[in-house]
């Protein structure tokens, strides 16, 4: 199989979930006859027809709502947000509705939605088209999250989403829609993280976008042997693969574009001392956004961690 | 600076019985009823408002932790509630009691979230009924998506009636300013969704007048909308049964949403836990009063109809023992197991909620043993 872009590749995995079950609507706006702004449902809509793949009224509230209806009359809706700084005025709706309603109706109500949001900066957008609020949906209890980093993830962990009986927030890196890889005959479970890179120096831990980005910084000339995980699940974190890392390389280094304070990373961090505490040889640092809005795009290369500064981090954690 | 106030004089409503108890005709919304029938539904409002009598006594004794009471409603629920057919959905707020009533459920059921033993918990498959919804005005979104599940499923316009589904969601006046309900609007009128929006206008959103929330009738929204909006008297069970029926019908016909105001008024405060002499004067209940939905039916059945008073003897009892049920039931209602907070949090549960479940349940586990 030749190699496909990642936007290429869940375009597949939304065909592939649309044949499989009949329940399986896409939801959003601009994905119909547009195909949606990044092209990642183009062509759905002339293959399943407007009942299954349409374009809703422009209100974020209104497309998760009325999916929450779509669920409790037995469909399988993907919507889709356009972009994550968009996504805000659904946020009742997540977490207030689609979250809980398992829990409020005893386990009667199912909310088999998934919430595809692309996230992330490095396309030189403008404010509200660059952000990471992955951590909101994370410390949401009935929510899982997720994140996709390379085209065979995203083929087979939008489909395993899609067919998740529980609510699943699929966070697209959208800085790496283009890059193209293979897709694998066989998919990893949706939420277990993987070594992406097998080292004994420092572990760097990154999800979506990050993972390229750890992946360039880990093959640096003269950069120490670096073990990089992609996380892929961010709630529920696949602790276990990250300790065992750990246990290994005794230095951790967590990466995401999000603020690093009240983060994924914290998270992350908090589980691995309480775990491997005794295996520790520094410090858990973090690399990540500072505490500050989105910046203007022409100072997002300084905002966003880069290959510098993991290694700038891992260095530290070397000499600690 | 004053702003100049566009008001528009209070417009009619469609009433068919009159406070006093007096059938009248409507061109649009006759309503062909036997006065069996109209039994029948006196019963419904009975016992609604029984219900919420003991709701409310059973909070004042600490069994309940809040009510959020539909005295003054009953009219306009029943009425909606009975239009409704076993195919169709409803999509309440959390004071429907009247409707949860109508569509089979047990008043018990209801109890849970105020009792503070569950979050609802209730199957809304098993009577049409959805779970009561806080966050305000929520439900209208949940309502217009499960109408484009009907549309798909070919479940409108088919002329089978028994097929044709209409969905019915709920709110208040104060729900109209929200952004959800306002959205619902604009998605049911671009798919000419199967759907009927009930706000009971109770004149009250807590303590904000429905003033505070829109400076025209409630129901001219719709025309913005572009579908119909109709303003019912509230407290008029027979005016309720007929124009949500009809509208129903229309939603189920293929003929898209409709939007009623049932003009009416919230006699209790907002909840248990509100004190409404803060905000407004009693003599407002006091005029209500003298167009109580119950009453106006009483005086039809004895005075017009010649309901003798062996069916009212036999209804005070029937309500007794729905007391004595609610009451009886309400105390027997057990409390949570602490390990099931853990439970429906996902279909599939998590390893680490697992792990924090496990962990908790050792916890509990260490005071029996040291207690052992």
């Amino acid at each position: 199989m030749s190699p496909i872009t990642m936007a290429k590749a869940l375009n597949d995995g939304l065909r592939k979930s649309l044949e499989d079950d009949p329940k399986v609507i896409i939801m959003g706006e601009d994905v119909g006859k547009l195909g949606g702004v990044f092209r990642v449902t183009d062509g759905l809509q002339k293959d399943f027809g407007e009942a299954r793949v349409f374009d809703t009224p422009l209100a974020e509230s209104g497309i998760i709502g009325t999916a929450v209806g779509l669920a409790i009359r037995g469909y399988r809706p993907v919507c889709e947000i356009q972009f994550d700084g968009f996504v805000y005025p659904g946020f009742d709706q997540i977490v207030s509705q689609v979250a809980k309603m398992h829990n409020r109706s005893n386990g009667f109500l199912k909310m088999p939605i998934t919430i595809r949001i692309p996230f992330g900066g490095g396309i030189g957008a403008v404010e509200h088209h660059s952000e990471s609020p992955e951590a909101y949906f994370a410390h949401t209890a009935g929510l899982k999250v997720v994140s996709c980093s390379n085209p065979s993830d995203a083929y087979w962990m939008i489909q395993q989403s899609i067919s998740s009986d529980d609510p699943v927030i699929f966070f697209e890196p959208k800085r790496r829609y283009w890059a193209k890889g293979e897709v694998a005959e066989d998919p990893p479970p949706l939420h277990h993280a993987r070594v992406v890179r097998p080292g004994r120096d420092v572990t760097v831990v990154a999800y979506g976008p990050m993972v390229t980005t750890a992946l360039e910084a880990a093959g640096v000339d003269d950069a120490p042997d670096i073990e990089v995980i992609d996380l892929r699940s961010i709630s529920p974190i696949d602790t276990a693969t990250v300790v065992a890392s750990v246990e290994r390389t005794g230095r951790l280094v967590i990466v995401h574009e999000a603020a690093v304070s009240h983060g994924v990373g914290a998270e992350l961090a908090a589980r691995v001392q309480e775990k491997a505490f005794y295996s520790l040889e520094a410090p858990v640092l973090r690399v990540g956004g500072f505490d500050t809005p989105y910046p203007a795009s022409r100072l997002e290369e300084e905002w966003l961690p880069n290959v510098d500064r993991i290694l700038d981090a891992v260095d530290r954690t070397l000499e600690y | 600076m004053s702003v100049p106030l566009a008001v528009t004089p209070e417009p009619d409503m469609v009433q068919l019985l009159t406070p006093e108890g007096v059938r009248v005709e409507h061109p649009d919304y006759s309503l062909d009823i036997s006065d069996d029938e109209i039994k029948s539904l006196y019963r419904d409002l009975v016992l609604t408002r029984r219900i919420d009598t003991e709701a409310i006594a059973l909070q004042r004794q600490g069994e309940l932790g809040l009510w959020a009471s539909c005295l003054g409603q009953e009219g306009a629920q029943v009425g909606a509630g009975r239009a409704l057919r076993h195919q169709d959905m409803s999509f309440p707020t959390y004071r429907e009691h009247g409707v949860a009533w109508c569509q089979g459920v047990d008043p018990l059921t209801l109890l849970g979230l105020f009792r503070g033993t569950n979050l609802g918990g209730w199957d809304p498959g098993e009577n049409n009924f959805n779970l009561y919804t806080i966050v305000i005005g929520a439900q209208t979104l949940h309502a217009a998506g499960y109408a484009m599940g009907v549309v798909r499923d070919g479940a409108v316009g088919t002329g089978d009636p028994n097929r044709d589904t209409a969905v019915l969601a709920f709110f208040g006046d104060g729900a109209s300013s929200q952004g959800d309900v306002n959205e619902s609007f604009v998605w049911a009128a671009a798919d000419n969704l199967p759907i009927v929006y009930f706000c009971q206008n109770n004149q009250w959103a807590i303590s904000a007048p429905v003033t505070t929330q829109s400076r025209v009738p409630i129901f001219h929204r719709a025309s913005g909308f572009g579908f119909p909006g109709v303003r019912i008297d509230g407290n008029d069970v027979l005016a309720s049964l007929a124009v949500t029926r009809k509208a129903l019908d229309a939603a189920r016909n293929g003929l898209g949403p409709t939007l009623i105001e049932a003009f009416t008024y919230r006699m209790n405060p907002h909840t248990t836990s509100d004190d409404p002499t803060r905000y407004r004067v009693g003599s407002e209940a006091e005029t209500w009063k003298l167009k109580d939905p119950i009453e106006r039916v009483r005086a039809y059945l004895a005075r017009e109809a010649g309901v003798q008073h062996e069916f009212f003897d036999a209804l005070e009892q029937e309500s007794e023992q729905l007391a004595e049920h609610v009451r009886a039931g309400c105390r027997a209602l057990p409390d949570p197991e602490p390990l099931s907070v853990f439970d429906h949090v996902h279909v599939e549960l998590t390893d680490e909620l697992r792990e924090q479940r496990d962990a908790y349940a050792a916890y509990l586990d260490s005071f029996e043993e040291a207690t052992a």
